[in-house]
């Protein structure tokens, strides 16, 4: 059975091109997937994420349950609206899921996890809760639009009640704070993303997601699918959870060391693991490929060095830069001259440090 | 969806093969199938010359989205390839009928045409696909 999000019909009455993700029903693009790309890297453009889960936590130890169930630090959330983008580990150091976690009160934090991995989230966190006595509960009344592109910010502000606005605007970076929308709906807004671009991604009650969706839409904000979202994110460096890592991989091979917080004496899942991977050194990392020529590289392609063979995690056409990046995890060590096999033939790549793409433009050395 | 044109064959692999004055075989993909590759951003043209079989690979489209080889309606040779392609692969996507043809067949068998759907069939296929 294939779940729809409350924007499903808003979707197809747009000309969307829908695809089964992650058992939901979700457009992949309304037409052009570039050109969704390149109105959120140069102007604004929204997503629909509603198929996204949101679970709130609530208990007087809900900080303490934090500090256990997440590889990064609830510590470093000091201030009422933050967030924090982490992993969450199984006891070997695998990664269950990535999520983002807002502070609401000492009592009360929200998580943001992946769709795919709902269920199986869902298991872990209330098995790990009840020690804690934290009260877990989705809130699927919600749904979440993700507003992003150099114009996005500024066209978000437009639609809000006056009162809010100063504050919103003034969210820093990975901070979010209630505010009255249009008709007066009661937003979440928070100054997140997965694009590389300045925006907002908002949590809004579900039955008043077609009136916000359509609010945008009027004040200019084009609608993208997820297959924009997919090239913008791996413009932007960031991970797809299931493709660049999954249960068998740990934080430090899918490039997510800075996200593990190895502070004094804090026992979370997966930190022994961890601490030895460290001191018997990593044996694969993740790095980032650029293909010069013609060609696209593409998950599962083979990826030949001079330290042993690896694979390529996500790869795809880049808009922006009109020609093709992966992540590739590779064995460490001396790479050499490294080739991709592209359906038989060994083609030369670039080994490069990413993000590829940052506000819009093509980074030093891509 | 735009009209399929009456004088067009296909495979069911989406390919469409148009019969030119010359007897030469124009081939290219169906708009359906641009729509479902999405925005192209590379072809893989064959050789001029190069020998094609009815129903195997003969070029490789790629969309942002996934690589796809095309099949060559008909056997013989290819006399002509779409340049043009190179550097505009989403000609394609704008028009897959027309100037998005990819390469041109000179037949070796005539009677394979007769293997192929007609536009009607075709159009018969992707609805039935659609549903």
């Amino acid at each position: 059975m294939t779940e729809k999000t409350v924007l499903n019909a808003v979707h197809r009455a747009h000309g969307a091109r829908m695809v089964d993700f992650g058992g939901w029903d979700m457009p992949i693009n309304y037409g052009s997937q570039i050109e969704e790309h390149h109105a959120v890297r140069r102007d604004a453009g929204m997503f629909d994420v509603s198929h996204m889960t949101v679970i709130d936590l609530h208990g007087p130890r809900t900080r303490e349950f934090l500090r256990h169930l997440l590889a990064n630090s609830v510590d470093k959330l000091k201030v009422v609206g933050k967030a924090l983008y982490s992993c969450m580990l199984n006891e070997q150091g695998g990664v269950i899921d990535d999520l983002i976690v807002y502070f609401f009160d000492d009592s009360h934090y929200r998580l943001v996890v992946n769709a795919a991995t709902r269920a199986k989230d869902l298991a872990w966190i209330e098995k790990q809760a009840v020690a804690f006595g934290v009260d877990v509960r989705e809130r699927p009344d919600f749904a979440m639009i993700a507003v992003q592109g150099p114009n996005a910010r500024a066209k978000v502000l437009a639609l809000l009640h006056e009162g809010d606005r100063p504050r919103i605007e003034k969210l820093g970076k990975f901070a979010a704070s209630a505010a009255q929308g249009p008709h007066g709906m009661p937003l979440f807004v928070a100054r997140t993303g997965y694009t590389g671009e300045d925006g907002f991604e908002i949590i809004v009650p579900a039955v008043d997601a077609v009136k916000l969706w359509e609010a945008l839409a009027a004040a200019g904000v084009r609608p993208a699918g997820l297959g924009a979202r997919d090239t913008l994110r791996l413009e932007a460096g960031m991970n797809l959870y299931g493709q660049d890592m999954d249960e068998t991989v740990s934080p430090w091979e899918a490039n997510l060391g800075w996200t593990i917080a190895l502070d004094e004496g804090r026992d979370f899942i997966g930190r022994s693991a961890l601490e030895q991977q460290k001191a018997d050194g990593v044996k694969r990392v993740m790095v980032g490929l650029v293909l010069d020529e013609k060609g696209v590289l593409r998950h599962g392609q083979k990826v030949l060095t001079a330290a042993g063979e690896g694979e390529i995690l996500s790869g795809s056409f880049a808009p922006t830069l009109e020609k093709a990046v992966a992540f590739a995890r590779v064995p460490a060590g001396e790479l050499g001259a490294v080739r991709v096999d592209i359906r038989g033939r060994e083609v030369p790549v670039r080994v490069v440090k990413y993000p590829f793409v940052r506000d819009g433009k093509p980074c030093e050395g891509i | 969806m735009s009209e399929i044109p009456g004088d067009l064959k296909f495979l069911k692999s989406h390919e469409w093969a148009r019969v030119e004055d010359d007897g030469l075989v124009r081939v290219g993909i169906s708009d359906h199938a641009q729509s479902q590759l999405g925005d192209l951003v590379y072809v893989e043209l064959p050789e001029i010359g190069a020998s094609v079989q009815a129903g195997q690979g003969a070029a490789v489209l790629e969309s942002v989205k996934a690589a796809s080889d095309i099949y060559s309606p008909v056997s013989g040779e290819v006399v002509e390839v779409n340049e043009m392609l190179s550097d505009k692969p989403e000609t394609i996507n704008e028009d897959a009928y027309g100037e998005g043809w990819i390469f041109v067949v000179r037949m070796s068998d005539r009677a394979e045409l007769n293997e192929l759907l007609d536009a009607d069939a075709y159009a018969e296929l992707i609805e039935n696909e659609d549903h």
